[in-house]
């Protein structure tokens, strides 16, 4: 097991957001973490990277205990794409991905032509290598969030967590990055974790899916599972439809007009006119 | 065609929803390894930066060593360089010392050993300001507009009140009382600035070192109308100046100087990586906490060892990091390097100019030169292009 969640509580201040969350993910695993706004989502994730202490309970990474990891060894391990990243200092492009070597460098140690490869290699899977001299703070949206994932890259990571990491780009550019991921996850053994929002995009890649409703797991399976009408109605308190494209054949969830209220309103209108 | 150098044309459209044959880039091109082309092309493209602050660094040396021996002979009594180099390098012990006993004791013992402090100062306040703004991401954040000098300042006035001001072994208690003022002005304005959820904010933490610095100030008075007789003493600490101060005071500082600025540069990549914020430095390894206490503590023995030999000056610490920022970039270990040769050359002239600006032969602290230039200069940095584009 490359991650093991036993008996999780997690939550800010006094305010419980998730409770007893056990699970396990196996190494290779394509894992989508799915869920309404404010489910748990990111609690979850930053849970997973230790930047979030649980309340009780605990998270094993490769029979480590989280907790008792040493930062630098954590992020050898694991490396995490964030929504979006606000890069205060114009360092090139180059640089900010060079600073995914970080937990590899020692204290003083000068950059060694190891690092640059890694970072130039990294830089090639993203297609970002045409950007290595321009400033972060000029690129647009879409190419800063391929630099951070040519820099979680470039650590080397066994696991790779990202948080809604595509949320804010077009569908073009999800698609690349998903692309990426899963080359990666398909010829390196990478374990992809993502908390997403996109059904149809988790439906498309992630072959397993951890629905969270209600301050915990509410399923979680295999995606030709549990991606099912039911499911996602329940989850989303929305009406669902599930079809199979005829193409690829993943299925693809299709949402309707939230019907019955709507009646309920045409009727109060009418009654109102009267 | 697009920036990937793939059509998009229809069937290529297709090739995409049907992802069993589509053609993004990474499945039909698989990633190939870099080429040592490649990474020579990458590594010459660093090197040319490192050379450019190689030069940069050395001009500043040359500078730096003329600014002193320059310096050192303006002064009341007109002394040439060439005198100057000669009592500097036979005090050293390089060559017999040529002049006469009293222009030794004006160049060696009077302005020298004050040419020498200025530059530290100038260092530390400089370096200090660099960790400030890089630690806090803050451009205004400086020793001074954090109330951390003003801080130092009310523990050296509390000292100098309670009459302990002598010093054994040839180190201070000054600094010490600097350092805790310095420490508690910290505390108390990142506590203020702090909001519920734990973040600071940009804003709130300038008004919080207003508020503190104005406190402080205004306890430095009451202690100053409490006292009369260390009166005199007290306001040297609120102007900042180098007046009277000699070699006793360079032992003083230097201790502070020299653990503050090796602190600052050992946390050089923390400080370039602590500029993605703290969970993404937390994602990449560093230990976010431990680094920003003893960045905080370098930045705080700086300003502390300066402020207890020189009093508050402001401005150093705010204007220097901005304009070096401009001309060698953001990488933090050139940043801190450069900082600290420009802090000492600036403070060194700015000495000289309050030294002989007035005709009566009265000194001005050299705190309002520095404001005096630094102001005007800021502002103009706040307004160029380059210089935001920075932030």
């Amino acid at each position: 097991m490359v991650i093991r969640a036993e008996n999780l509580d997690l939550g800010y201040g006094e305010r419980l957001v998730l409770r007893d969350l056990n699970f396990q993910v196996k190494p290779g695993e394509f894992v989508g973490i799915l869920g309404p706004n404010g489910s748990g989502k990111s609690t979850l994730l930053h849970a997973l990277s230790g930047l979030l202490l649980p309340k009780r309970g605990r998270v094993i990474i490769r029979d480590e205990h989280l907790g008792r990891l040493n930062s630098r060894l954590r992020a050898r391990i694991m490396a995490v794409v964030p929504q979006a990243s606000e890069v205060r200092f114009p360092f090139p492009c180059l640089e900010i991905v060079l600073m995914g070597r970080y937990p590899h460098r020692q204290r003083l140690g000068s950059l060694t032509d190891e690092d640059l490869l890694w970072a130039l290699r990294s830089m090639r899977r993203t297609t970002t290598e045409h950007l290595q001299e321009r400033p972060v703070t000029e690129v647009s949206g879409g190419e800063r969030q391929r630099v951070v994932i040519a820099r979680a890259l470039a650590q080397d990571p066994k696991i790779l967590l990202l948080d809604e990491a595509t949320s804010s780009l077009d569908v073009r550019k999800k698609l690349e990055i998903f692309e990426i991921l899963k080359f990666l996850n398909e010829t390196q053994n990478l374990t992809v974790l993502c908390a997403m929002h996109d059904l149809n995009l988790a439906a498309l890649y992630c072959r397993r899916l951890m629905f969270i409703k209600d301050g915990g797991i509410l399923e979680d399976g295999p995606t030709e599972e549990v991606f099912t009408p039911d499911i996602l109605g329940q989850v989303y308190e929305t009406p669902m439809e599930v079809i199979r494209h005829p193409g690829h054949q993943r299925p693809y969830a299709v949402m309707l007009p939230l019907t019955p209220d709507m009646q309920g309103e045409e009727e109060l209108l009418e009654a109102a006119r009267r | 065609m697009n920036e990937l150098g793939i059509s998009l044309s229809p069937s290529g459209l297709k090739d995409i929803f049907l992802p069993q044959v589509h053609t993004l880039p990474h499945s039909s091109h698989p990633a190939k390894a870099a080429t040592p082309r490649d990474l020579a092309a990458a590594r010459e493209r660093r090197q040319t930066g490192a050379r450019r602050f190689a030069a940069a660094l050395l001009v500043l040396c040359l500078g730096l060593l003329a600014s002193v021996v320059l310096a050192t002979g303006i002064g009341r009594m007109e002394v040439g360089w060439p005198t100057v180099f000669g009592v500097i390098l036979g005090k050293l012990g390089w060559s017999a010392v040529p002049a006469d006993r009293t222009t030794e004791v004006v160049i060696w013992g009077i302005r020298l050993s004050r040419v020498v402090l200025s530059a530290l100062v100038g260092a530390s306040l400089a370096t200090a300001g660099v960790v400030f703004q890089g630690l806090l991401l803050n451009p205004l954040a400086d020793p001074f507009t954090l109330g951390v000098s003003t801080g130092a300042a009310l523990g050296v006035a509390l000292l100098v009140m309670l009459g302990v001001g002598g010093s054994f072994l040839g180190l201070s208690p000054l600094p010490l009382g600097a350092l805790a003022g310095a420490l508690g002005a910290m505390v108390a304005v990142l506590a203020l600035s702090r909001e519920s959820g734990g973040r600071i904010r940009k804003e709130s933490l300038i008004l919080a070192g207003i508020v503190v610095s104005t406190f402080l100030s205004a306890l430095i008075s009451l202690i100053k109308s409490l006292d009369e007789e260390s009166l005199s003493a007290i306001v040297f600490w609120i102007m900042g100046s180098f007046s009277g101060r000699g070699w006793i005071h360079v032992g003083f500082l230097l201790p502070y100087a020299v653990l503050g600025l090796i602190l600052a540069f050992a946390y050089h990549r923390e400080l370039d990586i602590l500029a993605l914020g703290e969970e993404q430095s937390h994602h990449l390894g560093v230990a976010v906490s431990k680094v920003r206490l003893n960045l905080l503590l370098g930045a705080s023995l700086l300003t502390a060892g300066a402020v207890s030999v020189s009093g508050v000056i402001g401005f150093v610490g705010l204007v220097v990091p901005h304009l070096v920022r401009v001309l060698a970039g953001p990488s933090h270990g050139r940043l801190l390097v450069l900082s600290a040769f420009t802090g000492a050359l600036i403070l060194i002239w700015a000495d000289v100019v309050a030294r002989v600006l007035l005709a009566s032969g009265q000194e001005l602290p050299v705190g309002v030169v520095t404001a005096l230039l630094g102001g005007p200069f800021f502002f103009y940095l706040l307004k160029s292009r380059r210089a935001r584009g920075m932030w």
